[in-house]
């Protein structure tokens, strides 16, 4: 073609035509479909709109591996799955269709219980004791950290599940956010304690 | 390691260009696509030294050569630039193996240079930068590469001069 084009081999690369950002979109999905078809999807995530922001989905072949707020810097979080469980991470919303749907149930308050495999991986020992404990705090009410320690055989461990809550790798699907301080008080939260006590009050609401 | 969707994310349209380079748009992604599976595949045993985006272009490399060997297609005019089409990129169209292995001869330098170079149209500037020579460096290592390939092949290869 028109002689310019073969001057600079960048120019020459730059100027093939339909590239665009929708035609690589499209060869994106397809490659996350066939990743997952071979067995190479070991991490799948998503982003959803939420009342409480943003919120990362990352799922394992085995289940929800990490849900995290904004505040925790997405592409952090991602970074991390990668070191963790492995750098074959790609974007691709199917694997978390089920899950994305569920919070959308559960933020318009049409849904008090997560019906979804969930893949507890990053937690291990006391911590991985507690998170299990999480899950059985029913819908609407709230446990103290003392409470939860006590549940867990290690009645003094109080600070240990407040630090177990504050690394839950799959918030409000695992409801740490029902669990408070003795005396009432709120007490911290991955999300904020703004975060915190808009779920509460989500509950306490329907 | 980084995530592998942030590999596809920096360098897929550098690649899908590529591939255009050579194929017609339908073949160029199938290309893309086996390119980055591969990649996927291979992806947690690459050393984190490598240099990813000669990895890659190394893989799409390979991945259009399998492609210009199944598809009896010529290319079509109208999708492609008229010159330096497949075969006159500074690489013949030997099988792909012969090709691998005159490759596998040259040193690590002299490799990523004609590839970069050569195949993935990079500037000897940015294959300097990517292989930790200078430009001037970079520009010896392809001549003495292409003079390797060409001892190889026994053939003239086209040499695109920048």
């Amino acid at each position: 073609m028109s002689a310019d084009l073969t001057t600079d081999p960048t120019t020459d690369l730059l100027a093939i035509p339909g590239a665009s950002e929708a035609h690589l979109e499209m060869l994106r999905a397809r490659l996350a479909t066939t990743a997952e078809r071979d067995g190479l999807l070991d991490v799948a995530y998503r982003s959803i709109d939420s009342p409480l922001g943003s919120l990362l989905l990352a799922a394992t072949p085995a289940g929800l591996v990490r849900v995290a707020f904004e505040r925790e810097d997405h592409d952090a979080v991602l970074a991390s799955l990668a070191e963790i469980v492995s750098p074959r991470v790609l974007r691709a919303p199917q694997r978390t269709d089920a899950v994305a749907r569920q919070l959308d149930e559960y933020f318009g308050g049409a849904r008090r219980t997560f019906d979804v495999a969930v893949d507890l991986q990053l937690v291990h020992g006391f911590r991985r004791d507690v998170i299990e404990q999480l899950r059985r705090i029913t819908y609407g009410t709230t446990q103290s950290y003392a409470a939860i320690a006590a549940a867990t055989g290690h009645p003094r461990a109080v600070r240990a599940v407040g630090s177990a809550c504050a690394h839950n790798p799959v918030p409000v699907v695992v409801p740490c956010h029902r669990v408070v301080r003795s005396d009432g008080s709120i007490g911290q939260y991955l999300g904020g304690t703004d975060a915190k006590e808009a779920l509460l009050a989500l509950e306490a609401a329907a | 390691m980084e995530p592998f969707d942030s590999v596809v994310a920096e360098h897929g349209a550098a690649v899908l260009r590529f591939c255009r380079s050579r194929l017609r748009q339908a073949d160029a992604d199938d290309a893309w696509s086996e390119t980055f599976i591969a990649a996927m595949r291979a992806y947690p045993d690459l050393r984190p030294d490598s240099n990813v985006r000669a990895w890659l272009f190394t893989i799409a490399h390979h991945k259009t050569i399998d492609l210009l060997r199944r598809t009896t297609r010529t290319p079509d005019p109208v999708d492609h630039r008229t010159h330096d089409r497949a075969g006159a990129d500074g690489i013949p169209e030997p099988g792909d193996a012969v090709l691998r292995a005159a490759l596998d001869a040259l040193t690590q330098k002299q490799r990523d240079a004609v590839v970069l170079h050569h195949i993935a149209g990079l500037p000897y500037a940015e294959v300097g930068s990517i292989i930790g020579s200078s430009e001037a460096a970079a520009r010896r290592s392809a001549a003495d590469g292409l003079a390797a390939l060409r001892s190889t092949y026994g053939r003239t290869l086209t040499e695109r001069d920048h």
